[in-house]
């Protein structure tokens, strides 16, 4: 069982159920009981239960991670697995997906689930004037058809051979069909914990229903609670002194002195998240490939890891794909800090010296400012002159990026390859933010997408990931990793998932006190 | 009586003509900021198509004096309109009207403020009226000293670091309060009372300065008086002289600094909310001025304004009364 690839799940997820039933001996130590406290930084007073809206820590642990499911769910060590969906299949062009649907299922008012629900989840993303950030996924879908009661089957436009790992986006969870503006405002789900309170900006309030699919493979704690605390010292505080038993987005700088509290625990992955400086390559002088080049080998990345992100986080090769993706290619040529090769590139293009604006400002990540000027200062090495300019933080991704020709930026990253790369280097998409467009790379991105043989696949990908990073036009220094805190008194089944912060946001459902 | 009326009326009316100032001013400061309601919830996913569809939805595509008429029109007829982070919701749902109101957002979080301020004011005032009497009583004594350097350092330290201290000693090296004040409904009173405590000891060290040296100063001006001095020689014990004698003719500023610190704790306690997480108007504040959510702001600021008018028109009235020449003008 253990040679299970992720990929080999895709084109039939009916070995899910013998795949989460391998997790059971370590669940066996798992104990039932407690209300969990988390006190976490990213919620905002607009904060609801629409799905469309989430973008934020507070909303996605709370609904994608507690009151809500979507039909699949990635584990924790990254294989796709089934969560609303039992099975699913497609045709070989991964074209048409057929998703079969747990029976028995009910939502917390007791309607039960089924096909209907899945579809009208679905179309309110694509609805009139839906502000979706799934818009695009579900556009995709040209028809979506009711097989049966416990049956959907879903064609694409084109194929896809992800679509099933689509499916476990936050965005896209799933409500009664018929009574979604109710499920709305009162927070009807299928989740493990039925929402008892949520105050915007302030407070969630979880039970636990009495019974549930997932009964005996997550789900131990009886309550949960969850405290809005932004503010970084605060949070902190909350957990050194007891007040909440984890938090997220753990301050570097008082790290250290956390690590020194034998009643916390740190807990550290490194995930897709990355910075970047997206250069618009349809303006001068970046649309020139020489000096882009120049510009990748005038950074240090190391000192920026070091300084930085104090050490919590890793190197990164100017493409977009990070280490928690299936086709990660980890032995690309690594694009280094050297002086020699960056006037060599300058030289190249025709110019003995650059002079170039770099936008930045804290709201494109923690540092962001700093970073611009060790690179100002690198840059220097190279005959490179970087004048950073300070960008207001409010209306940033506004007004400055991809406005500005060089600024900072950050992806999250995305669970699968192709995800990625159509968000950030499709051509015409409207987060391209380089404007980066390279024929092959187009052609390999739209082949990959239908190919569903995993061989082949690594090697269309290692391709797109070599030549983003070679004649890309972003520089990309660093991944950051995800840094949360926990009391000691909890624990977990040691697997950490690393595709979004606090275990990828399934916390809730997957720790228990020990 | 007829000439505290006209008084209180002229200055209703000023205070009136003050609101409508500080609304045109917060409107035109909050246009100004880059950026708007559209683009900061949208942040990074921002397209232009979804830009526009919000700014349509909340009428954000007017011009600003359109806007800030409308707005105008509104309160006039007694409604502060709908918040932006609401409203937006509600577009998606069509549902929970009653939940989009200002009123209903701002409601329970100015409940929450009034009720730390209630704390802080019942433990400040009197404290800091027992020292301003006693270090008027014993000053240029050890004691009158102390408490003088220990408040004014108190209020020349900046609250995060004073709330800090605070949550060291008292939360995480004698775990005695909580450091977290998340206060919710439902709340019985006395854990309500438990969670609030620390963050209004912050604010009673922040205000105390202020109100005791005001005290001890105006009690000290009047015992140079001939009223003091025959009420001594008269054999009157120093504490009688100062509680029954002094203390009512000072008054009149006693109460004039405790209504400015009043409405300090109303008006400026972001700081201490944040840091504490206790979920005040001054932390919905801070929130909607980060998302342009102008009807908040513009309803947070008349509450901040008409509080300091209120309660500065309270204090002057309560001194009027303190003083039978301003009571009985001749």
């Amino acid at each position: 069982m253990t040679n299970i690839s992720r990929r080999g799940l895709l084109r039939s997820g009916a070995a899910a159920g013998v795949l989460a039933a391998t997790g059971l001996p370590v669940m066996a130590q798992a104990k039932k009981g407690g209300r969990l406290r988390l006190g976490l930084a990213g919620a905002n007073t607009s904060d609801s239960w629409d799905g469309r809206t989430h973008s934020d820590t507070f909303m996605i642990m709370a609904a994608f991670g507690c009151v809500f499911d979507c039909l699949t769910e990635i584990s924790a060590s990254g294989e796709l697995v089934g969560e609303l969906a039992e099975s699913w299949e497609s045709t070989p062009d991964a074209k048409t997906w057929t998703f079969k649907l747990r029976e028995g299922v009910t939502f917390h008012n007791g309607k039960p689930f089924g096909a209907d629900d899945v579809i009208e989840s679905l179309n309110m993303h694509v609805a009139e004037g839906s502000k979706s950030a799934a818009q695009p996924i579900v556009a995709a879908i040209s028809e979506m058809k009711k097989l049966g009661e416990h049956e959907v089957q879903m064609v694409l436009e084109s194929g896809n051979a992800d679509f099933p790992f689509l499916m476990s986006d936050y965005h896209l969870l799933m409500y009664p069909a018929g009574q979604v503006d109710e499920a709305i405002a009162k927070g009807i789900g299928t989740g493990m914990y039925r929402a008892e309170t949520l105050d915007p900006g302030v407070r969630f309030l979880g039970k636990r229903v009495d019974s549930h699919y997932k009964d005996g493979k997550a789900g131990w704690f009886d309550e949960v609670e969850i405290i809005a605390i932004n503010d970084a010292s605060a949070r902190m505080n909350a957990l050194m002194t007891g007040q909440v038993d984890a938090v997220n987005r753990v301050d570097f700088k008082t790290e250290p002195l956390m690590k020194a509290n034998p009643m916390v625990k740190i807990f550290e992955v490194t995930g897709n998240q990355h910075f970047t400086f997206p250069m618009l390559t349809n303006l001068d002088p970046f649309t020139d490939v020489n000096v882009r080049r120049a510009l990748k080998h005038a950074v240090n990345r190391q000192e920026l890891v070091d300084k930085i992100l104090q050490g919590h986080g890793a190197v990164a090769n100017d493409h977009h794909i990070g280490p928690a993706n299936q086709y990660y290619a980890a032995d690309l040529e690594q694009n280094e800090y050297d002086p020699d090769k960056a006037r060599f590139y300058l030289k190249e293009a025709g110019m003995d010296g650059l002079s170039v604006d770099l936008s930045a400002s804290s709201a494109a990540f923690a540092g962001a400012v700093d970073a611009a000027q060790l690179y100002q200062a690198s840059a220097k090495n190279c005959g490179i002159d970087i004048n950073v300019v300070q960008e207001p933080a409010d209306g940033y991704w506004s007004n400055v990026w991809i406005k500005k020709p060089w600024c900072a930026s950050y992806w999250s990253g995305r669970v699968t390859e192709d995800w990625m790369f159509s968000s950030v280097n499709e051509a015409g998409a409207p987060w391209n933010d380089s404007k980066w467009v390279n024929d092959r790379f187009q052609k390999l991105l739209i082949e990959a997408r239908a190919t569903l043989d995993s061989g082949k696949r690594r090697e269309m990908y290692r391709e797109m990931q070599e030549l983003d990073s070679k004649e890309g036009g972003t520089v990309i220094p660093m991944y950051a990793n995800f840094v949360d805190a926990a009391s000691a008194k909890l624990a977990n089944s040691g697997t950490i998932g690393n595709v979004f912060q606090m275990d990828s946001s399934r916390l809730i459902e997957r720790w228990w006190f020990a | 009586m007829g000439a505290l009326s006209r008084i209180v009326l002229h200055r209703l009316f000023l205070g009136l003509l003050t609101l409508f100032v500080v609304s045109i001013v917060i409107f035109t400061a909050v246009n100004m900021l880059p950026g708007d309601f559209a683009q900061a919830i949208l942040g990074q996913g921002a397209t232009p198509e979804a830009v526009t569809a919000i700014r349509r939805d909340l009428g954000l595509d007017q011009p600003p004096v359109t806007r800030y008429f409308q707005w105008l029109a509104d309160v006039l007829h007694g409604d502060l309109g709908t918040s932006f982070a609401q409203a937006n919701f509600v577009s998606f749902t069509g549902s929970d009207a009653e939940k989009a109101s200002v009123l209903a957002q701002i409601g329970p979080r100015f409940a929450n403020t009034m009720f730390l301020a209630g704390v802080t004011a019942a433990i400040a005032v009197p404290v800091s009226l027992t020292l301003g009497i006693l270090a008027a009583l014993y000053r240029n004594s050890a004691f009158d000293k102390v408490a003088n350097v220990f408040t004014l350092s108190s209020i020349s330290s900046p609250e995060f670091f004073l709330a800090y201290i605070l949550i060291l000693f008292l939360a995480v090296l004698n775990p005695l309060l909580p450091s977290l004040s998340n206060i919710y409904d439902g709340m019985g009173l006395g854990e309500r009372l438990e969670k609030t405590l620390l963050p209004a000891l912050t604010l009673t060290l922040v205000v105390t300065a202020h109100m005791m040296r005001m005290t001890r100063a105006a009690i000290i001006n009047l015992l140079a008086s001939p009223y003091i001095e025959m009420a001594r020689l008269k054999g009157m014990s120093p504490m009688r002289v100062i509680v029954r004698h002094a203390l009512p003719n000072a008054l009149a500023p006693i109460i004039n600094v405790i209504a400015l610190n009043l409405a300090y704790l109303i008006t400026g306690v972001v700081v201490v909310e944040v840091v504490f997480v206790y979920p005040g108007i001054g932390q919905l504040f801070v929130d909607s001025v980060k998302i342009r959510d102008i009807p908040v702001v513009q309803a947070c600021c008349l509450i901040f304004a008409g509080a300091y008018i209120l309660l500065n028109l309270l204090a002057d009235i309560l001194s009027i009364l303190s003083n039978p020449r301003l009571r009985h003008p001749k």
